[in-house]
This record gives C-alpha cells, structure tokens and sequence, in this order.
C-alpha cells in the first residue's frame, strides 16, 4: 500500500537522509531506530508532507502523494509529532473531534454523527474519562492517548508517530504499545521513531535502521536484527538475550557494561 | 449535542445587551422616557399617533441610535479581531492591531486631516491605509522563509511602526492651532460625532469580516493547534489564514474609521468569553460578539453620561480595560 522510493529528504540544499526505500503494508509496525540527530524526525516529517522531498517519491497505492491536498492526506495519513500541546484549554473530546475535520465540509462544525465515531474512538482507549478534561492539563501520557483517539477518529489507513513512548512512565509506555498493536490488528499501518530498539524486537514487522544519512531495511526484526545491527547502529556494545515465558520467548536488549 | 449546556450563557448574554441597548437610549443631556422611546421607535414600523416633540425623533434616531449602532459594531469588529487572531497566533495576548491594521488606519487618518480632507475623505483615507498596512505585512511576510507566523508577527510590527512614525512624522509638521488638536482628539478615540452616513459606511466591511468567521467558526479551533498538527489534521492553513487576516483587517479598519483608536477591547472581551464558556469558536464567537457590544456600549454611555465634557472613549476603554484585565489574570481558576 505504501511504496517509498528513493527518498531523500532534508531542509534547504542539506540533505540528511538519502535513497530511502521501503515498502508497508495493513497490518504493519514499521520502526524507526537511530542515534539522536540522525535524521528520523526528517524523515517522518517528509512522510506526513510537512517536508519537501528533496528527491524521489511516496506512493500509496499507485499515487505520488506529492500533489495531494492536506484534507485528502487527511484522510489517509495521521501524524502525532513528538510534543504537542494546545495553548487555549480544548478538552479531550475537542481534540479528539478534530481528527474529524478532513470528513467536514469547508464551512461545516461536526455532526452528531461526528460526534459518536469520536467518542467511540476514545471508548476504544478506554478513555472516556478524559472526555472533559482539559487537554493541555493532562500528563504526557493522557495526552498521547488522547492523540492516538484523535488518529483514530481520523480514520486513516496510516498513523505516523515521532517516538510515542518518549516521556510516559513504564506502565503508559506499554499501554501505548498495546493500542498501537490493536490499531495495526485493525488493518493500520503504524510507522513510529523509537529509541527502544526492544519496541522493534517484540512490536515490529520491519525496522528502519537510520545513520550516517542511509536508512537499513531489516524485514522481521524479532528473528534478522541481531546484536550486531545494533552495535553498529549506537557505537555501544549490546547483547540481545532470550527469555523463555511460558511457551512464548521474548527477546531483551542488554547493555553490556 | 455536547455543548448544549453552554448555549443558555449565549441566550443570557442576548438578553443583557438588548436591555443595555434600550437603556443607553435613555442616557444623555436630553431626557428620554421609556414609553416616548418606545412610541417613537415603533413609529417607524406602526402608525403611532404622534404625541412626542420633533426634538426626540431628532435625537432618538439622529444622535442616539447611530452612536449606539456605532458602539455595538465597533465593540463587535475588535473583540472578534482579536478572538481570531488569538487562536490564529496561538497566543492570548494578541490584540487586533498585532498586523498595523490601526497604526495604518491612524496614519490615514492624520494624514487626511493635514491636507484638510473633509469627514468623508478622513474615514475613507484611514481605512484604506488600515487595509495597506495590512497588506503590505501580508505580502513582506510570505517572502520570508521562516515560519510563517512568526513572518507575519515580526513584520506587523516592523510596518506597524513605520505607519507610527509617519504619523508622528505628520504631527510634527502640522499646524499646531488648528490640525495638531483635530489629530490627537482623533487618535483618542470617540463615537460623539458618528452619523446615521457613517454607520452605512460601515456596515457592509464588517459584515463581511464577520460572517465568513462565523462560517468557519470549527476550523479557527483547529487552526489554533501547531501548523504541523492542523495540516496534518487535513486543514489548508495558509488559505484559511488569509481569510482570516482579511475578515479581521476589514472589520478593524472600518470600525477604527470611524471611532479613531480604541484600545485594549480586543484582548479584554476575547480573554473573559474564554473565562465563561470556553475555547471553542462555535461558541467563542457569539459569546465575544455579544459581550463586545455590549461593553462597548456600556463604556460609551460611561464616556457620555458620567460628566458634562465627554471623555474621549479610547482613554475610557484603557482606563477601564487595563486594571479588568488585571482582575481577569488574578481571578482565573482555570489557569
């Protein structure tokens, strides 16, 4: 469904990541793993279409997006950017009904109709609770769940997001995880950045390994990224061990100190 | 529908400035009754039989109701200005006048009084020049490779106090018995001298400022999130931001054409519409509305009722804006 081709992408004449190519399907979590600076944000923000391509091109389906319109983008791609916040006091149900505007006609407000798809988007998160809090008083967890409510009202068959698990305590982490997981059962294809390479281990249909300006397509993380991808990838010395839980095994990275 | 529980402020706030509407008629040297009133505005749709002096008639609908008219649309124009602004510029300091729309529709207007232009040639040359100042920025600000409000913020007040300086520049040349006076008392700000012609005048601008933003009134919440987040949320930015930056410069510069500057409304009224019902525009913006006119209102009949020289309105609305604001700040729980 979605066909990157020889993307190169950067601000102004300096480019930061060069020929990147992959492929995503429904149902896939795609990673993005790489040191700080390395380019993910820039490439994330080239897929969402708030960046030029410097070269090559996005496809979905058959279609270059590049002359699509930001409602029709819309309605196939949701982005969660890596802070968000809302200087006037929206509450949660507001946010969420925003992710509605691509549907609404250029002078309309959201229908009742409107209203229930976003509602049922936060019943899905099992946060109904936040319906009436005001957003940019929530924690930083509240907030991404809220967001991800809003992706989800979208409904978009894409949902890009700059590192979700940055700043949540543990357990917020792993429910974040978890919903993310649930959209891509649905059939969403998820592309997230994260520093957890853990998160590609366990989550992930494909890791992008980003560095020094080239992007590494590792197809099945959990049985191709080894040890050493990741060593090359964070100049650290990890080892990747096996945990045996019940019949399943879980794979962990270590740091080797 | 959920925000059913906050329409009843909207029914409420209706009320209060009808009923300060008719008040007001009543304040002045001239004493108005309330049944006189009442004849004599119903006169004109029904065959009253006349039993009132001429003078009322005169008054009613020659002297008080245009500068209540005026009170209402003015009070109206920049209190929704900066409603909008504050959502587009994400930032609730901002006030109407963040792109030079008033520093222009000042240096219009100084500049017609000191080549004698007559009231019609004042107004028409300061809102013109409101307009300009407005465009100029517009223009100056796409060219900039930043972010694109902060574009727009860094050139409004570069070009805002070029037109500053012009105006001071005029002030300087002109004739001090005569113009320097007419300049300055325009500056201040009044509605004593606005006529039936000017409301006409400017009726239609503001108008047509308003009723696009009300159309629109879902997508200003959205344009309110990070550019990135609104596009992303499928909202064409750049269009919607020029239609709101003309509904605005049209409403601000007709509204200062006429009543020279009024300051500190358009950052009061949008800040406590906030207070009481929310950041919302579908229900931000009749809120601002009603509230705007009606405190317009009740500060113009403060600037005609309270002493026999009349206050010029602009000192007034600071006098009286500045230390409300204070209060606002000190009282918001929500904050």
């Amino acid at each position: 469904m979605l066909y990157v081709k020889d993307l190169s992408c950067g601000y102004k004449d300096k480019p930061i990541v060069e020929k990147v190519s992959f492929n995503g399907k429904p149902g896939d979590i795609i990673c993005l793993l790489g040191p700080n600076g390395s380019g993910k944000s820039t490439l994330i923000k080239t897929l969402v279409g708030l960046l030029e391509p410097m070269e090559g091109s996005v496809y979905i389906g058959d279609e270059n997006i590049k002359t699509w319109t930001w409602n029709r983008r819309a309605k196939t791609i949701s982005y969660i950017p890596q802070t968000f916040s809302s200087t006037f006091q929206y509450t949660g149900l507001d946010i969420v009904l925003m992710g509605r505007t691509s549907y609404l006609g250029f002078g309309s407000s959201p229908t009742e109709e409107d209203e229930r798809i976003a509602l049922e988007a936060m019943e899905m998160l099992k946060i109904l609770n936040l319906k009436d809090k005001i957003y940019s008083k929530m924690s930083g967890g509240e907030r991404q769940l809220v967001k991800i409510a809003q992706a989800i009202a979208q409904q978009s068959k894409i949902i890009i997001m700059d590192e979700p698990t940055n700043n949540l305590d543990f357990g917020n982490q792993i429910t974040t995880l978890n919903y993310l997981n649930k959209c891509a059962d649905r059939g969403m294809m998820v592309i997230m950045a994260t520093h957890f390479p853990e998160q590609a281990l366990s989550f992930g249909t494909k890791a992008l390994l980003v560095k020094n300006g080239g992007v590494e397509v590792v197809e099945e993380p959990e049985k191709n990224l080894k040890d050493v991808d990741l060593k090359k990838l964070y100049d650290v010395d990890v080892e990747i061990v096996e945990l045996r839980r019940k019949d399943k095994i879980v794979k962990m990275c270590l740091p080797v100190y | 529908m959920i925000k059913t529980k906050k329409k009843h402020y909207v029914y409420i706030f209706t009320i209060i400035l009808i009923l300060v509407f008719f008040i007001s008629f009543g304040i002045g040297r001239y004493p108005v009754n309330v049944v006189q009133l009442l004849k004599v505005l119903l006169s004109k749709f029904f065959p009253i039989d006349k039993d009132w002096p001429d003078t009322i008639n005169t008054i009613v609908f020659q002297v008080r109701l245009p500068r209540i008219i005026g009170a209402m649309l003015v009070g109206t124009s920049l209190s929704l200005s900066g409603a909008v602004y504050q959502g587009m510029f994400k930032n609730p300091l901002v006030s109407p006048d963040i792109l030079g729309v008033s520093s222009g529709a000042a240096f219009g207007a100084a500049l017609a009084i000191y080549l004698s232009f007559n009231t019609v040639g004042i107004q028409i040359t300061s809102f013109i020049f409101g307009l300009i100042a407005v465009g100029l920025v517009y223009l100056i600000s796409t060219k900039i490779k930043e972010d694109p409000i902060i574009s727009l913020v860094i050139t409004g007040v570069l070009v805002g106090s070029i037109f500053t300086a012009l105006t001071s520049l005029i002030k300087y040349l002109a004739d001090t018995d005569d113009k320097l006076p007419t300049i300055t008392f325009w500056l201040m700000g009044s509605l004593a001298s606005i006529s039936p012609r000017d409301i006409k005048a400017i009726v239609l601008p503001i108008l047509l400022g308003i009723i696009p933003l009300f159309i629109l009134r879902w997508r200003l919440n959205v344009l309110s999130l990070e550019e990135g987040e609104a596009k992303t949320l499928g909202l064409n930015t750049a269009r919607l931001r020029i239609i709101v930056i003309m509904c605005s410069t049209l409403m601000t510069a007709a509204s200062v054409s006429v009543s020279g500057m009024i300051g500190w409304i358009g950052l009061v009224i949008p800040h406590l519409s906030r207070m009481i019902v929310g950041p919302d525009y579908r229900i931000l913006l009749p809120t601002t509305l009603l509230l705007g006119s009606t405190y317009l209102l009740l500060i113009d009949n403060i600037a005609r009722g309270l002493t026999t020289v009349e206050i010029p309105l602009g000192i007034l609305t600071s006098l009286v804006g500045a230390p409300f604001f204070i209060i606002l700040l000190l009282t918001n729980k929500r904050s």
